[in-house]
């Protein structure tokens, strides 16, 4: 199993059915993440990034459609009936979410939500699983966790509401942790220490990670693999260094020059005209046509450009990339 | 209190303000013995975690939440016991951008609605075409089209939305707008643009800015002086460049370690300084230096000495017995 990806999607799209008609939220995404490695989707808002993984783990809503293929540790999730897809997902995949709140059940203590997903997916007893518990917030860095275990989520911190919710994500001892913008809504030095924490228990454990961010900062420091998401499309995907230091594609260039850099001086930042589609009235072929500085190519406006490779395992929706000379900006 | 001559450049001051709230839990003291000045055609950056009492700070200097004690002086005039009547005509003076402006638009108003409100409230226009013809300008100066102006906040993205909401902030022409996170709910891409439109405005109308915010390199690009706050005081203040480049108080050295830096090679041989805990409730604030229950340099002097700011530097101040000291240890150990 060790050389089998952890998570690996082929051709998944989800089109989820709306009032205003249906709307092609993810359109033929390939990506894979192995053990101890971390891959980063990268977005805006509607680009389909948290979409992709709800949808491979089972988790999109009732009003999608989704086709593609998953397989989870070598087994085809897409085939299987919900509840074998249900239990396979228990066992094997833990979810951290952006606001550990709404993850969180307000009546029940922190231990009891902790020990709950060791008895349901790993046949504990109720002791066992209390006694794991313990070590698990522990293991999160809970501060006195044996003490704290009979504390409700209220009693708790925002950023370590977040450990509580990484500790169930790993109470089934998961091979993938899915983390949908988990430091989103904490401050920066509590984003900090969640950073940190969920490296160290990758290094640890040899947990494959999936980390939704439009942090480009958080990706710089967390993944191995990157993608970046637009339209519902993967616009370039590599692993972290080559994507940084060669963006090829001109919405990931623009992506990394909107943000102001202390070092750049004040000058104005460049920035992307107009904002994100959504998903429910997409452009006609490459998505980002409308806002693209570069649109090289008539076809741009109508036909949907192809994933071509720029250096081993770097590749970038475009037509123009090879025309354009190396290290000029998009 | 002592009674300074305020230059005719500071559009406002406040002066040792604290507001506290009661809660069920006891006293919150959202804000603790703060002194600032916002100068003409500045911007004066406020940076803060949640709890610093950054946004507290800007709702006082609108008089939206009442001192408890200290002085909020407007263009010289001591605006801290004003009634509600007098209030009104501060309220053009200082105008204020939220963070949502999705929450802070009416829902049931058109574009044009919204912006004219402080032209009708403050009687700035006629009614009719006139008021048609402000609103178009504030329109065209945020970069709007005028066919938007029949539009409801929902028909808008958070973008446009968020240009609606400083164009309602322009229309009384005010001497200070505090901008509250003005780009933290908004995408990346659009975040870049509203804050070029913000500077491009306030190098044309000569505008000044109090702008609050967590995002310290947003703060950096955005301003001339920065002051940053944790748990109800300032503690320290400078040009972003000194802030940036040799902070003197270990919780802003921390914070500045803090952001991730979207450079891959710089993230993996960083070194950084974590903090331990969270920050303590604003009802019960440590005795001594706020910081010292999670500042890594913390000696028994900080928990009996509470630190003012004092300069370290030509226009830099910071509250810590051992500024500078202190970070440069912090910063040595954490390279080990």
């Amino acid at each position: 199993m060790s050389d089998c990806p952890v998570l690996d999607i082929k051709g998944l799209t989800v089109t989820l059915g709306t009032r205003r008609g249906p709307a092609r939220a993810v359109a033929g995404v390939d990506w894979s993440v192995r053990a101890g490695q971390t891959l980063a989707l990268v977005g805006e808002s509607g680009s389909g990034k948290s979409m992709s993984v709800l949808a491979a783990t089972g988790l999109a809503p009732r009003s999608a459609r989704v086709t593609g293929r998953v397989h989870l540790l070598g087994t085809e999730l897409t085939g299987l009936p919900e509840d074998r897809r249900r239990r396979m997902r228990g066992r094997h995949v833990g979810f951290v979410f952006q606001d550990p709140t709404t993850s969180l059940n307000p009546v029940l203590t922190v231990g009891r939500q902790v020990s709950e997903a060791a008895e349901e997916h790993l046949g504990m007893t109720r002791r066992a699983a209390r006694a794991r518990a313990v070590e698990l917030l522990d293991l999160v860095g809970i501060p006195s966790a044996a003490r704290r275990i009979d504390s409700y989520p209220h009693q708790f911190s925002g950023g370590m509401r977040q450990r509580v919710v990484i500790a169930m994500a790993l109470a089934c001892e998961p091979d993938l942790l899915i983390a949908d913008e988990p430091t989103t809504a904490l401050d920066v030095t509590t984003q900090a220490q969640i950073v940190e924490l969920v490296a160290d228990l990758q290094r640890r454990l040899g947990t494959a990670v999936v980390w939704i961010t439009h942090d480009l900062g958080v990706v710089a420091g967390t993944a191995d693999e990157v993608a970046v998401m637009y339209g519902g499309r993967i616009v370039e995907q590599g692993p972290v260094d080559a994507v940084f230091a060669h963006p090829s594609h001109p919405y990931t260039s623009a992506l990394l020059a909107a943000r102001p850099d202390p070092a750049a001086g004040g000058a104005d930042l460049i920035t992307i005209r107009g904002a994100p589609p959504s998903p429910l009235d997409l452009p006609a072929g490459c998505a980002f046509w409308p806002r693209c500085p570069v649109r090289a190519d008539a076809r741009c406006e109508h036909e949907v450009p192809p994933l071509v490779p720029v250096s081993a395992g770097h590749h970038v929706r475009t037509f123009y990339r090879h025309q354009r000379p190396t290290g000029e900006d998009g | 209190m002592t009674t300074q001559t305020v230059p005719a450049d500071v559009v406002a001051e406040l002066d040792d303000l604290t507001v506290r709230f009661p809660t069920p839990a006891g006293l919150v003291r959202a804000v603790d013995g703060v002194s600032l000045r916002v100068r003409r055609g500045e911007t004066l950056g406020l940076v803060g975690e949640s709890g610093s009492g950054k946004s507290t700070t800007g709702l006082a200097l609108l008089r939206l939440v009442d001192p408890t004690s200290g002085r909020v002086r407007v263009t010289g005039q001591d605006v801290t016991q004003w009634s509600r009547r007098r209030l009104r005509g501060l309220r053009r003076r200082v105008a204020m951008v939220f963070q949502d402006p999705h929450a802070s638009l009416d829902p049931r108003r058109t574009v044009a609605a919204s912006i004219a409100e402080p032209l009708v409230v403050h009687r700035l226009t006629g009614a009719g075409a006139a008021r048609r013809r402000r609103v178009e300008e504030l329109l065209d100066m945020v970069g709007l089209r005028h066919d938007l102006a029949d539009r409801h906040p929902h028909e808008l993205s958070g973008g446009q939305r968020q240009r609606v909401g400083i164009a309602r902030a322009l229309a009384g022409e005010p001497d200070l707008i505090v901008l509250d996170e003005p780009i933290a709910s908004l995408d990346l891409s659009v975040q870049a643009q509203i804050m070029n439109l913000l500077r491009g405005l306030q190098r044309e109308l000569g505008l000044t800015y109090l702008f609050i915010a967590h995002d310290l390199a947003a703060v950096e690009h955005m301003s001339d002086r920065v002051a940053v706050m944790y748990l109800g005081r300032i503690v320290e203040t400078g040009t972003p460049a000194q802030i940036w480049q040799t902070p003197a108080h270990p919780y802003t050295a921390a914070l500045l370690s803090a952001i991730p830096v979207p450079d891959p090679q710089v993230e993996r041989h960083r070194r950084r300084i974590i903090l331990t805990g969270d920050i303590p409730s604003p009802v019960d604030p440590p005795a001594g230096c706020r910081f010292r229950t999670r500042c890594p340099q913390a000696r028994p002097d900080c928990a009996r000495t509470d630190p003012t700011l004092v300069e370290v530097g030509p226009g830099h101040r910071a509250a810590c017995l051992y500024a500078g000291d202190a970070v440069r240890e912090m910063l040595a150990d954490a390279s080990r």
